[in-house]
């Protein structure tokens, strides 16, 4: 399968009567995206109002609580349309040509539902632990209706539509224009890839997808990722929306929309194609919280890497805990079927440093890549302002009473950062 | 105004000789001796060696106990602002004596240390006791072990935080701290593969720990007589989170009296997890922590009594050495209370 990327680059955002992308500014009509996100009926029933804000990167602004982070991006070419199965018609993904608004991002934030939304801080340190500090971000701020305590589920959902709704709109303003930049990106079939790759290593990316279920949760082309079974996509579909999150864990190490579309692995195993490996396929399975659900999706995800044949495996995961039992049965397993595996996750160490990093380990996971300690502190600087409300920064993930200091300041874990410790590997942030 | 800095060394740095002058017994010199002019040089004037300390090292292995006595001695009576301690590279003897003697002016002295040596040396046991610079294995890694354990030990004398061991050139020491790598993991994960498809070095980023596996205890012979007790990591907690226990990485658990309680009610009782979706648990406090069953079985004599007392704390994000340490601590209540068993829910 093979998909061309066009890059249209995004250096600044106005509000403006008029929608349009000129020289590299995003111009763009709340009030038209609000009419767009309006049309979901479950948006209408549960949305009391939106309002928009822009926060520029290097601006003393911070968003909180973030709930999701999206690329706008629009296929202009081949079957589909993004976020497939959710926003546009289940058809299949990956190939053709599709536009990114690069250097941007719709993030969603409001109210939230659990205790696991997050901080994207604009500047200062806490800028430098999250990926979205460097985006024009264009900020929906969600107002749920009366009522909504008794349904939370639903309100949960309804955000989670109206911000892919959002990107959507912001995507569509890219389909006429001429990309800055354009990249191709394409796996063989099986045996095509043998044929042409002859000699390389073939390796497989097994994507962990964060399925413990409320509020925990992923889907692909439109399925609950827990109600399914490890399968196969080619890397390509996650390029245009094929997996999207729904997921409240843990702000530093739940896996946005943002970083499916732009999946780091994806992009790695990508450079390395054709000259030091044959980047066969992705597997992706799920982190459900039965222990036969485990069993079964782990020894599925080994036997698919035995019966492709494959040299190697990376695995990712996302979240934490309950999910290391996972991410460990996988290694494990794919290593017994001669398979050589890389794991990537993240750590909880302790605000010392001091405890054992994971809920499990095994010694076949002999080549691990931490996104860093999630539980090491740090201190936030008051900022001169506030898109969302810093209401909930006591009791999120990683906040503690009295987080939210007198003076502004805030003291938590990093784990109130969204995107600090990503699983994928999407950043620089590490730990000995 | 520089700091002040004792350094040990052996016969052979010191220029005294090789194994046929290992015998030497403890010396005190004015100034740097040998890899301590390099220290020096390295400092700029900031700090500085005042005295080194000389020991043959089949002397301090022979002798350890005066050796030591005789160094500490000397390292009191100067009260420098630091102690250094090699580079000993791969010599066993001289690595021991390194580690050795660093950890006893730090532990005894209260004064900070460093060391320096290979890896697989003996002396590098203690590296979770004492900072110890990774050298190559043999004298030849002096150029480049000089600047680093210079570096790091001026670091530690101006008090400033210390970096993770793989930017400062530290043996991984237990404790984990985060740093930013040149490329992101994506990247660095796809060369780990590559390299170990090809058979090549390299080098895990977090090395397995040995997994601490519990057996469980033997099963309760009569239920009907039995006090049970019930725990969680669920997060259960009267209404308001009087103890404020965090919605993850918790600090500290909660003890709780249910004397007369039949049922967790929503009015009376909520989680403060902030790793499930509560809604759930907050409708129905039973659903994690059964009180209302246990009740049950109490009347009906299925069990012999719920314990007055539960223990709850928040599992998600929290350190399994935190972790381990709140139960050590309700484990020895909960014996000394009576209770015979404990069914703990997770979540």
């Amino acid at each position: 399968m093979k998909l061309e990327l066009g890059y249209i680059q995004i250096n600044d955002i106005q509000f403006s009567k008029e929608c349009k992308v000129e020289n590299g500014t995003l111009y763009v009509d709340p009030e038209a995206i609000k009419a767009f996100m309006y049309e979901d009926d479950d948006v209408k029933a549960w949305v009391k109002s939106f309002s928009f804000d822009v926060a520029h990167p290097g601006e003393s602004v911070r968003i909180t609580p973030v709930k999701d982070v999206i690329e706008p991006r629009v296929k202009v070419e081949g079957s589909g349309g993004v976020f497939p199965g959710v926003i546009n018609k289940v058809e299949t993904v990956g190939s053709g040509k599709t536009h990114v608004l690069r250097g941007m991002a719709v993030v969603t934030a409001g109210k939230i539902v659990g205790f696991q939304e997050g901080i994207i801080d604009m500047s200062g340190p806490g800028a430098d632990y999250t990926p979205f500090s460097k985006l024009q971000n264009l900020v929906v701020v969600a107002e749920p209706n009366e009522g909504y305590q008794d349904h939370k589920h639903e309100y949960e959902h309804a955000v989670r539509i109206a911000g892919l709704r959002a990107a959507t709109y912001v995507g569509e303003l890219g389909r006429n224009v001429t990309p800055d930049e354009t990249a191709v990106f394409e796996t063989y079939g099986i045996k095509e890839g043998i044929e042409k790759l002859p000699g390389l290593p073939r390796v497989a990316y097994v994507h962990m997808l964060q399925s413990q279920g409320l509020l925990h949760d992923t889907y692909v082309y439109g399925v609950d990722a827990k109600r399914s079974l490890t399968t196969i996509l080619c890397p390509t579909e996650t390029m245009d929306g094929a997996i999207i999150s729904g997921n409240c864990v843990s702000a530093c190490d739940k896996n946005t929309t943002y970083h499916h579309q732009n999946n780091p692995v994806v992009a790695n195993l990508f450079a390395a194609h054709g000259k030091t490996l044959n980047y066969v396929c992705n597997i992706i399975t799920n982190e459900n919280v039965y222990l036969a659900d485990k069993q079964r999706s782990s020894d599925w995800t080994a036997k698919l890497c035995r019966l492709l044949d494959l040299d190697g495996a990376l695995v990712s995961q996302e979240g934490f805990g309950n999910p290391d039992t996972d991410l460990i049965m996988n290694c494990k397993k794919i290593e017994l079927q001669g398979v050589k595996t890389v794991i990537i996750t993240d750590e909880y160490a302790g605000q010392d440093g001091k405890s054992q990093s994971l809920a499990d380990a095994d010694p076949l996971a002999d080549a691990v890549v931490t996104g860093g300690n999630a539980n090491e502190v740090i201190i936030l600087p008051k900022m001169d302002k506030v898109i969302g409300t810093l209401d909930y920064v006591d009791v999120i993930a990683g906040g503690h009473a009295g987080s939210l200091r007198p003076d502004g300041t805030i003291e938590a874990e990093l784990q109130v950062i969204t995107g600090a410790t990503n699983e994928m590997g999407f950043n620089r942030l590490s730990a000995r | 105004m520089s700091f002040k800095v004792v350094h040990y060394i052996n016969q052979f740095f010191a220029n005294i000789g090789g194994e046929e002058m290992a015998h030497v017994p403890p010396e005190l010199r004015d100034g740097p001796v040998g890899p301590g002019t390099a220290l020096d040089t390295a400092w700029k004037g900031e700090a500085e060696v005042v005295k080194t300390i000389v020991c043959g090292d089949s002397y301090f292995a022979e002798h350890e106990a005066d050796a030591k006595k005789q160094v500490m001695d000397w390292v009191k009576e100067i009260g420098p602002d630091f102690f250094i301690a090699g580079p000993a590279f791969n010599a066993g003897r001289y690595g021991y004596a390194c580690a050795t003697i660093a950890n006893a002016v730090q532990e005894e002295l209260g004064i900070p240390v460093l060391t320096g040596m290979y890896e697989e040396n003996p002396g590098a046991d203690l590296k979770n006791k004492v900072l110890i610079v990774a050298t190559a294995n043999s004298a030849a890694g002096m150029r480049k072990a000089a600047p680093v354990m210079a570096k790091l030990s001026l670091k530690i004398m101006k008090g400033e935080k210390i970096g993770a061991s793989a930017e400062e050139g530290y043996m991984p020491n237990g404790i984990r701290r985060n740093f930013f790598e040149k490329e992101v993991g994506a990247k660095r994960a796809v060369d780990m593969l590559v390299a170990k498809l090809n058979d090549k070095p390299f080098t895990t980023e977090y090395p397995m720990p040995s997994f601490d596996r519990v057996p469980p205890n033997k099963a309760v012979k009569d239920l009907s007589k039995a006090t049970i007790a019930l725990c969680t990591s669920g997060g259960i907690v009267p209404k308001g989170n009087p103890d404020h226990i965090e919605s993850s990485s918790a600090s500290h658990y909660g003890e709780y009296d249910i004397t007369g309680v039949e049922d967790l009610t929503a009015e009376a009782y909520e989680t403060a997890h902030g790793g499930y979706d509560p809604v759930y648990a907050n409708e129905d406090p039973d659903r994690v922590l059964p009180v209302d069953i246990m009740r049950e079985f109490e009347k009906e004599g299925k069990i012999g009594k719920l314990h007055h007392l539960f223990y709850t704390t928040v599992g998600n994000g929290t350190a399994v050495a935190n972790a381990k340490g709140f139960a050590a601590e309700y484990a020895k209540k909960l014996l000394e209370a009576g209770v015979h068993a404990v069914i703990m829910t997770s979540t």
